[in-house]
């Protein structure tokens, strides 16, 4: 054995480890019963193949082989530490009868397993924030402390919540199953959330330093796929739609300085057409399906927008109509606010700003600061100033985000000149 | 990314166990660590003898001064330590969480800040 071929499969292992770990981890998971318990056997398994590989040379099937070594060397480690903990014989002696249906490794059993494993990391009777963190590590492999970078938290908290997390999982006994069709629309929605919520973070940070954080939007854009391909419903399609039209337009929401770009300034040149072409493909599918719900109807109107060569050719009509239909399936005030701005578009700024100030005077966005930065913006463009500056003041008093601040900052500045 | 995990026991507890029980323990202590060298968590672990054993070191002023004793009067003593290479740290809880002193003390777990350049090491699984 010389140090090259070594050198090569570790490199393979590697490989299989970046594209296999999760689902790998997933099948362990079902097999075993248990989350830290499947960790630590996908760790024992590729430290395993590390070893093997170079003598026995590389498996037919490299995730057959690692879920069968994961649960080998699981019952293994049971045994050993029966010697102080009696329950874990009885553990190992259940695990080792009951094989779990582990012959079932083909390709479709493992993709049941990831989503088996999202539908879980997901579960309703998780906190919100736990769902995120959870999913993030579980499902698409990040680290805690990456968890933490991407949400600005310190890692500790984070690794309180996975901790907290798979403790409930475990003593709630909430089982490790995609839910069947009857509670499927309730429990896909809160999937749909999380991912959306990941895409929403790394697509405009809530805040910090810089707009967006690629990593996780592609991770969100990873899973839609995933549920795509293995669950078809509308709004998983909706939403990949979504994701994908969002970020065709990445490049061109920032300067090469860093600024933000608003959708009327961008250089639509750096849009990625594969992405539009996909994502408006995927509306297309999304809306000949009788059950049109809000995800879909944001990717419409977002493919309204990817089909117009600039801000004045959008067809604002069409958008104003597609607004209507979702604040009917999905009412709430920042859908009323978008619509308004698309209103103002359509028919003129006075039109706009009196909608603005209506869901204003309700009270209901009064602490969001794209509300008083889209007023000052009406404001502006009806020349009246001193009420645009005020409103852009506002504005700037509720973000927390870097270059939001400073583009409003810039708007304020170019009022005075 | 390694992590030290700091155990700390009340070494009133482990004065009071019986011959046979404090032997339990050390044969647990002794198994979890070979567990952890097998899964390659451990890069060196070690108990430490009694908190009345430990010196103080301090300089000030350029002078040497020693005090017998702990840095600080503590309810629960340092008992010993695993520097560990884990995934993440949840891994390294998840580790800390099998050494006895997390169920009969407490384990602090630690990140290590990485003064000095490293080696580039194998990524854990």
């Amino acid at each position: 054995m010389t140090d090259d071929t070594a050198e090569r499969v570790r490199e393979r292992v590697d490989a299989v480890y970046r594209a296999d770990s999760r689902r790998v981890l997933a099948t362990l998971i079902r097999l075993l019963g248990d989350f830290d318990l499947a960790e630590e056997a996908l760790h024992e398994a590729f430290t395993a193949a590390v070893e093997r590989w170079p003598r026995e040379g590389t498996p037919a099937n490299p995730r057959a082989w690692l879920v069968s070594a994961g649960r080998f060397k699981a019952i293994d480690g049971l045994r050993r530490r029966a010697r102080f903990d009696a329950s874990m014989a009885e553990l190992a002696a259940r695990l080792d009868a009951d094989p779990g249906n582990a012959a079932a490794w083909d390709d479709e059993g493992v993709e049941d397993d990831r989503l088996r494993l999202i539908f879980t990391c997901c579960h309703p009777a998780l906190p919100p924030d736990a769902q995120v963190a959870l999913t993030l590590r579980e499902v698409c492999g990040l680290t805690t402390e990456e968890i933490a970078r991407a949400f600005l938290t310190a890692a500790p908290t984070v690794a309180q919540r996975i901790v907290r997390a798979k403790a409930k999982i475990r003593d709630a006994h909430i089982p490790y199953q995609v839910p069947s069709r009857a509670e499927l629309p309730d429990r896909l929605d809160t999937v749909l959330h999380v991912i959306y919520l990941v895409f929403n973070e790394g697509y405009s940070a809530s805040s910090g330093a810089s707009l967006t954080r690629p990593d996780l939007s592609g991770e969100a854009i990873r899973m839609g796929r995933l549920l795509v391909e293995w669950l078809p419903e509308p709004e998983a399609v909706g939403l990949l739609a979504l994701m994908l039209l969002h970020e065709s337009r990445r490049a061109a929401r920032t300067s090469p300085a860093g600024e933000l770009v608003l959708l009327a300034d961008q250089d639509r040149s750096l849009w990625e057409r594969d992405q539009i072409a996909e994502g408006s493909a995927l509306v297309k599918r999304a809306l000949s399906s009788r059950q049109i719900g809000p995800y879909t109807l944001q990717a419409a109107i977002a493919a309204v927008h990817a089909e117009a060569p600039d801000a004045a050719a959008t067809d604002w009509a069409q958008i104003v109509g597609l607004y209507d239909v979702l604040a009917r399936a999905d009412p709430s005030p920042v859908v009323e606010l978008n619509r308004a701005v698309a209103v103002a578009m359509r028919d003129s700024p006075l039109a706009g700003l009196v909608l603005v100030d209506a869901i204003l005077a309700r009270g209901d966005l009064a602490g969001y600061h794209l509300a008083h930065s889209a007023r000052a913006d009406l404001c502006r463009r009806l020349g009246r100033m001193a009420e645009a500056r005020v409103a852009y003041e506002r504005a700037l008093g509720l973000t927390r985000q870097e270059p939001e601040r400073r583009f409003l900052e810039r708007r304020l500045s170019e009022l005075r000149d | 990314m390694k992590y030290l995990c700091l155990v700390y026991d009340d070494e009133k507890n482990l004065d009071a166990m019986s011959e046979s029980e404090l032997d339990g323990l050390v044969g647990e202590c002794l198994a979890v660590d070979e567990e952890l060298r097998k899964s390659g968590h451990v890069i060196a672990s070690e108990a430490l003898e009694p908190v009345h054993t430990a010196t103080t070191v301090r300089v000030r002023n350029g002078k040497v001064s020693v005090t017998d004793g702990p840095f600080a009067e503590t309810k629960e003593q340092l008992g010993g330590f695993f520097l560990i290479d884990a995934r993440d740290l949840n891994d390294a809880i998840q580790v800390a969480s099998r050494i006895p002193s997390a169920r009969l003390g407490s384990v602090e777990v630690r990140p290590v800040w990485e003064l000095r350049q490293q080696e580039p090491r194998a990524r854990r699984w």
